[in-house]
């Protein structure tokens, strides 16, 4: 069984887009979800109030996924803790030009329960040199925003079962064996996702190297 | 910079990102990704789609003072995790490793050298020093081998890796990599159980070099 969690074909590739014409581009300041207004608040402002917000949003959406592995609600309330002060203490590090709110957060989230785990820290790839110079790039924002809310809506239109093992190979309880072996994960989707990104890395990065 | 032709298969990538791959393995993916555009991107679609089941994942109530316990704590001082950098051939991920001291090589003969990263029941990841023209010993796995080259080039049966390229070799695989003319090959490698050789010498010496 394949579940592929490939989205409408004839959607407008973002990027592709971009590149033609960047003049094209519908205005992206409507689009930008509440999350990444709110997180950039907090980058940008140290906006307590926006910090507030995104507790409210991402609080009982970290305490279901970490409690979904079998984690009790005690210690996932520990995690979040950690995971939520990292967001405010990390802020700098969130570009919303590279990954969503929401990416951004998995990540640490799940690098906070494999420390706690494993008891030594995940190994991390290099960060990306950043171009001094660099504009942020508002249409790069919205590639990212709309390959999230196609994500979103993937997700949304699988089976139980396919969702099932899509939630699982997330929450980190598959193994590498189980992932290559596993055809009702995903990546159908998820391939064309990293032509997308790829395409944005080699925008991004054209000129640094 | 050389183009990359020996990528991080996906599950691979996946386990990884999903953070459930063991940790010398975890090692070796994350230096490769340091080093391969291709493979970031790979990795990033990965996390956004983690992002993506965490933001459609069903919730839960959490306690009532926990919000005001984390808003109390936004200006407590605290010690940030040390950070390490990019140092010559070596990606971040290695200094990690290394926790930012220089790297202790111990010969194995013949020129070649190795620095054990580290070894336990996961497995284990070191670094490789192998001379040009020079052979590592022929041997063959209980498990899974990853390679990474760092500097230089080698070859074996399967084809050429240059900086950047990431072998994946299995239990199937006897093969004799050889480091090509140029500068001195290093790379990064991890198992996942100790390696066997064949030749008769270098298994007596396994137990004491721990290769």
């Amino acid at each position: 069984m394949i579940a592929s969690l490939d989205t409408d074909p004839t959607r407008r590739d973002p990027v592709a887009g971009l590149q033609k014409d960047i003049t094209q581009l519908p205005e992206p300041s409507s689009e930008i979800t509440p999350q990444t207004t709110l997180m950039l608040a907090v980058r940008d402002h140290r906006d307590r109030a926006a910090f507030a917000a995104l507790f409210d949003h991402f609080a009982p959406r970290l305490k279901g996924f970490i409690m979904r592995s079998g984690t009790g609600s005690a210690q996932a309330e520990e995690i979040i803790q950690d995971v939520m002060l990292t967001v405010w203490r990390k802020s700098a590090q969130f570009d919303p030009a590279r990954a969503q709110v929401s990416a951004w957060i998995y990540q640490i989230a799940r690098n906070r329960q494999i420390d706690i785990i494993r008891k030594e820290r995940r190994p991390l790839p290099d960060e990306l040199g950043e171009d001094p110079g660099a504009e942020p790039d508002a249409s790069q924002i919205m590639a990212i925003e709309q390959e999230a809310g196609q994500l979103k809506l993937a997700l949304a239109r699988l089976k139980p079962d396919q969702r099932d093992i899509i939630e699982k190979a997330y929450l980190g309880e598959l193994t590498h064996q189980e992932i290559s072996t596993q055809t009702g994960l995903p990546l159908g989707t998820i391939k064309s996702r990293i032509r997308l990104g790829l395409e944005r890395l080699r925008h991004e990065l054209k000129g640094l190297r | 910079m050389t183009a990359i032709n020996h990528h991080t298969p996906d599950a691979m990538l996946a386990a990884y990102a999903t953070g459930n791959l063991p940790q010398p393995y975890a090692l070796v993916v994350a230096a490769h990704i340091s080093l391969c555009l291709d493979c970031r991107a790979s990795y990033e679609a990965h996390l956004a789609a983690g992002g993506a089941v965490l933001e459609t994942c069903a919730t839960e109530a959490v306690s009532d003072g926990l919000k005001s316990s984390i808003l109390d704590r936004l200006d407590t001082p605290y010690t940030p995790e040390p950070t390490y950098q990019r140092m010559g051939v070596y990606p971040a991920p290695v200094m990690q490793a290394l926790k930012g001291k220089a790297i202790r090589w111990k010969s194995l003969g013949l020129g070649v050298r190795q620095s054990i990263l580290s070894s336990d029941q996961n497995g284990s990841a070191r670094l490789l020093f192998i001379p040009s023209g020079q052979a590592v010993p022929e041997h063959s796995h209980n498990g899974l081998e990853l390679t990474l080259v760092l500097q230089g080039s080698f070859s074996d049966d399967t084809g050429r890796f240059g900086v950047g390229d990431l072998e994946v070799a299995d239990q199937a695989l006897e093969h004799t990599p050889t480091a090509d003319p140029g500068p001195p090959c290093i790379c990064l490698a991890a198992t996942d159980a100790p390696l066997r050789f064949n030749t008769f010498l270098p298994r007596l010496l396994q137990p004491l070099f721990r290769i």
